[in-house]
């Protein structure tokens, strides 16, 4: 089953299925495949096929627009009414959120299915899906290889087939990261394109959420719903948001793509610099111009990234207390120890880690020498992007340095962990928008292309994704067992 | 003059009259059910933003422009963190760097003809935090979420007070300028006022200030004097022990009228402030501060300076009369009535009618005598229907409830004599029945007259014209 969106909503549209029958066929795949990956903390079938006949009904009266009926997947840090908001964190494993994140609000009130809530590392953290309190993430492509984090749950959803798109959110890769690891198509979009309200923060300044489909065609459809400004958001952006579908088709003749050396560089693994070499091939015969830049801040973004994401995180975090919502430990003797317990309890290790170094790096005597020399840097990382803009249209390079590793490999190592996010980070610091795409293979893995646009020039990434997938079919391939 | 020299910094945190809290569409009415005004936001539930609420911000630039601050057009809000139960998120917004409001100053005159000039270093604001209840459930604590999120605005004074008598003076002034510019309703008891203060003390002559505490828990001026007095006594019974004072804050005890030690600097917080991500810097434009400025009401030491000038008002009623905004609305509701008697009226504001006020233990505005009542009063004082002493039994019955001054004067038969025929008569009369004293008064003996003056007073209950009195006893004795 490889249907996207955009295939789903002609099939509705022409009355060629229900609403109502292809949910409940993706229910069923759920049912048979998440044993297998744990790809959803919860599956909402009920509401699902409730939200699916509601939508046929609409359909039938002639007011269904293009996501009406289309079963789509949330990750499990946006609050949904009434369903468990977990974050894959045990101290959230009670939690039924009270009410819609704005994102969720805007694919109801667009008449989508909610299939369920996808799996990830707990609060965001991590980049393999395998801090999470309800068990790791399978890569649909090899079930022993982590399919990327911390989005890994809607990745591999969509890899697989049990969501034709999902929704994710990137702190410093966590959509473009296991899009590429799972071979899908994900895109950050613009910080403040994408309202923040209800979608649990773990680095506020950081975090972006954004879509993930099988194609740019889907993600073009699906951004398009989650994307505007939200009052609620004092971070969300009032610049005006295009129609992504209708720039589709237009020709990249004369684009100016970029290639930052840094990117290409040592770390990155030889296959994979091959394959994104045939995808700028591709992109050169489509009439694309290709040169190289330099990003040569490149090498503070992980540093600088892990200042302020753990920062933020060590606040925003500490509204997990016990006192009012969450996991609180059983008898505790005081406040204190309600406090200590119900946190030390509560929190996984990586959650804990991020925590105690974000609180270390706010400290009286460390503030100067991390959180506001981050700052600094972070400036520096923007001008870098700046200068670079002046020059090109896009920047190209890969996605990651190196394919899907396998479960449990780089768990007692967190710092090679953080690094597999070093060409992503940045966009994050920077607050530009960002997308991945599969661009081929590599020992049966697949490898994604990363594609970084100007802000608010998700129109152009999303024109330039669909430009290469009208001539490739990697974006189509599914993995054998899911077929 | 002790060797002892106290300084006294206060933080004043002043209630912002917002309809809504400062980052939440909750309402902040007062006394509501516990946790029945508080929202998602002020709840803190995951995934929640705050968004600024404008008003509050001007409210802040009202008071900046007041006490002619220094108001930056880029403004930054800050989490402070720490874990308490009534702190939903954990930390409190407020701002650290970048205050909204600079160095400004006022004059505070903490007594007759004596004049000070007190430092601002800066006002910010903040989100307040809920309520912990210890003493309704037992072995558990309650938590009332409604006030969470009311906007505060933290007045930070220099430590510019060297008395107690000082400090109350700053306060009552800062409570006047807050309830003048209508930003806060000055509430102490329902915590919309609330004052900590910070006391060391030095010996007389030493430029470097002493080890400070902080005093906590303060919800009146006259517990704001008593705990100030308190801790100079007991840092100074300390330093004169040999011993030091502790960096630390204490809580005032107004039952036991002592302070006590709360926590130390050592078991202090480390807040661990930084700016707010979920919040954008505030942009101020030179228009908005202009806009807000010719907005302002009369401020109070603009109608000070108004009422010595232009109504020859002394300086000293001046500042009583200006030094909140309803005594000042009292008094020039009942000046527009007797344009021509502002000393009289003045000195009745101020004298019979602020006692009777203070026995009563009642506010201005909840005075039983209105204005105008009073201005009638005046103009029958001025007219000479009564005289100044029977005015003062006419105030009395007014403030029982007998009716307006004319019903009175009637109803008591208390119209002044002025017919000189009736007033000869009496002088006659106590002259003849005092042949002695008009001996002694033709003798030289001037002080005399007094007694005549006395018993022909005696004779018409009062009533007799005073003036007239004297004029025509003296007239009459000569002969």
């Amino acid at each position: 089953m490889a249907a996207t969106v955009s295939e789903i909503s002609r099939g509705l549209e022409a009355g060629e299925f229900s609403s109502v029958e292809i949910t409940q066929e993706y229910l069923e795949r759920i049912d048979k495949h998440n044993p297998t990956l744990n790809c959803f903390i919860s599956v909402t079938g009920e509401i699902a096929l409730e939200q699916a006949k509601t939508a046929d009904t609409v359909r039938a009266e002639g007011n269904a627009d293009r996501l009406t009926g289309i079963p789509l997947a949330h990750k499990d840090l946006f609050c949904t009414d009434g369903v468990r908001t977990s974050c894959a964190s045990r101290i959230l494993d009670n939690f039924i959120a009270p009410y819609d994140a704005t994102v969720i609000e805007k694919f109801r009130a667009a008449g989508a299915v909610m299939l369920g809530k996808t799996n990830m590392d707990e609060f965001a953290m991590g980049s393999s899906n395998e801090n999470s309190y309800y068990g790791h993430v399978a890569n649909p492509w090899n079930i022993s290889r982590v399919p990327g984090g911390s989005s890994g749950g809607s990745a591999a959803a969509v890899a697989a087939g049990l969501a034709p798109g999902a929704t994710g959110t990137d702190t410093g890769g966590s959509i473009r990261q296991p899009a590429a690891l799972c071979g899908v198509t994900g895109i950050k979009p613009t910080y403040g394109r994408v309202s923040r309200y209800g979608m649990i923060a773990y680095g506020s300044s950081l975090d972006q959420g954004g879509p993930f489909a099988r194609s740019a065609e889907d993600c073009a459809l699906l951004l398009q719903t989650m994307a505007g400004f939200d009052q609620r958001d004092s971070t969300s952006s009032e610049e005006a948001v295009p129609d992504f579908s209708a720039t589709l088709g237009e020709s990249i003749e004369g684009l100016r793509i970029g290639l930052p050396k840094e990117y290409f560089a040592e770390g990155l693994d030889g296959k994979i610099a091959g394959v994104i070499e045939t995808a700028i091939d591709e992109l050169r015969r489509l009439g694309a111009e290709i040169c190289d830049i330099s990003l040569p801040n490149t090498g503070l973004s992980i540093p600088t990234y892990y200042v302020i994401a753990m920062a933020e995180c060590s606040s925003n975090l500490s509204r997990f207390d016990g006192v009012r919502f969450g996991y609180r430990c059983d008898n505790p003797v005081d406040l204190e120890d309600l406090y200590k317990r119900s946190r030390g309890e509560g929190f996984g290790a990586e959650v804990k880690r991020r925590i105690m170094i974000g609180t270390y790096a706010l400290s009286a005597g460390y503030y100067d020498a991390y959180y506001l020399k981050a700052q600094q840097l972070r400036r520096l990382i923007k001008q870098d992007f700046q200068q670079a803009f002046s020059e090109v249209d896009l920047i190209l390079g890969p996605t990651t340095p190196e394919t899907a590793f396998s479960i449990g490999a780089k768990t007692d190592d967190p710092v090679s962990m953080y690094l597999q996010d070093i060409y992503t980070i940045s966009l994050n610091l920077a607050g530009l928008p960002g997308m991945s795409l599969p661009v081929g293979f590599s020992d049966g893995l697949p490898v994604g292309m990363q594609l970084i646009g100007n802000y608010f020039d998700e129109a152009r990434l999303l024109n330039t994704a669909f430009a290469y997938q009208q001539v490739s079919d990697w974006h189509l391939r599914v993995p054998e067992a899911f077929k | 003059m002790s060797e002892w020299e106290s300084v006294i910094g206060l933080e004043i945190h002043a209630q912002l009259a917002t309809k809504s809290k400062i980052f939440s569409g909750a309402s902040t009415a007062f006394g509501a059910e516990p946790n029945t005004q508080a929202c998602a936001v002020d709840l803190g539930l995951p995934g929640v933003l705050p968004v600024l609420n404008r008003e509050a911000v001007s409210m802040a630039i009202r008071f900046g422009v007041a006490i002619e601050a220094e108001i930056d057009h880029y403004s930054v809000f800050a989490r402070k963190n720490y874990f308490y139960p009534d702190l939903p998120k954990g930390y409190q917004i407020s701002q650290y760097e970048l205050p909204i409001v600079g160095r400004g100053h006022v004059f505070i005159s903490p007594a007759e003809g004596e004049h000070k000039e007190i430092g601002i270093t800066r006002a910010h604001l903040e989100e307040d935090a809920g309520k912990s209840i210890h003493d309704q459930f037992p072995d558990m604590s309650g938590i009332d979420l409604n006030r969470a999120g009311t906007p505060l605005l933290e007045i930070v004074s220099e430590p510019d007070m060297r008395s107690a008598k000082e400090a109350v003076a700053y306060a009552r002034k800062i409570h006047s300028l807050v309830r003048y510019l209508e930003i806060c309703d000055g509430n102490m008891q329902e915590g919309s006022f609330r004052c900590d203060a910070n006391v060391s003390i030095r010996r007389r002559g030493d430029d470097k200030l002493g080890t400070r505490t902080e005093l906590k828990n303060i919800n009146s001026f006259r517990f704001l004097e008593r705990a100030i007095n308190f801790e100079i006594e007991r840092q100074i019974d300390l330093l004169e022990d040999g011993d030091s004072v502790v960096q630390e804050t204490r809580l005032y005890d107004a039952e036991r009228d002592e302070t006590r030690s709360m926590r130390s600097k050592e078991e202090a917080n480390d807040y661990r402030y930084f700016p707010d991500p979920d919040l954008l810097p505030v942009a101020i434009r030179e228009t908005d501060i202009e806009d807000i400025r010719a907005s302002l009401p009369e401020l109070p030491e603009q109608k000070k300076q108004r009422y010595i000038e232009d109504l020859g008002l002394s300086d000293y009623n001046a500042e009583l009369l200006t030094a909140n905004r309803e005594t000042a609305l009292y008094f020039e509701t009942a000046l527009a009535v007797v344009p021509k008697q502002c000393g009289l009226l003045a000195n009745w504001i101020l004298g019979d009618l602020t006692g009777a006020l203070n026995k009563a233990g009642i506010e201005i505005g909840a005075s039983p005598v209105t204005p105008e009542m009073l201005a009638q009063l005046v103009v029958r004082i001025a007219d000479n229907t009564i005289s100044g002493k029977i005015a003062k039994e006419v105030f009395e019955a007014m403030w029982q409830g007998e009716g307006d001054v004319d019903g009175i004067i009637e109803a008591r038969g208390l119209k002044q004599i002025t017919d000189s025929g009736a007033i000869e008569a009496l002088i006659d009369e106590v002259i003849a029945n005092n042949p002695d004293q008009v001996e002694q008064f033709r003798a030289g003996k001037e002080k005399v007259l007094g007694f005549f003056v006395g018993q022909v007073m005696k004779q018409s209950q009062g009533k007799a014209n005073p003036g007239q009195v004297n004029a025509m006893l003296r007239e009459k004795l000569k002969t």
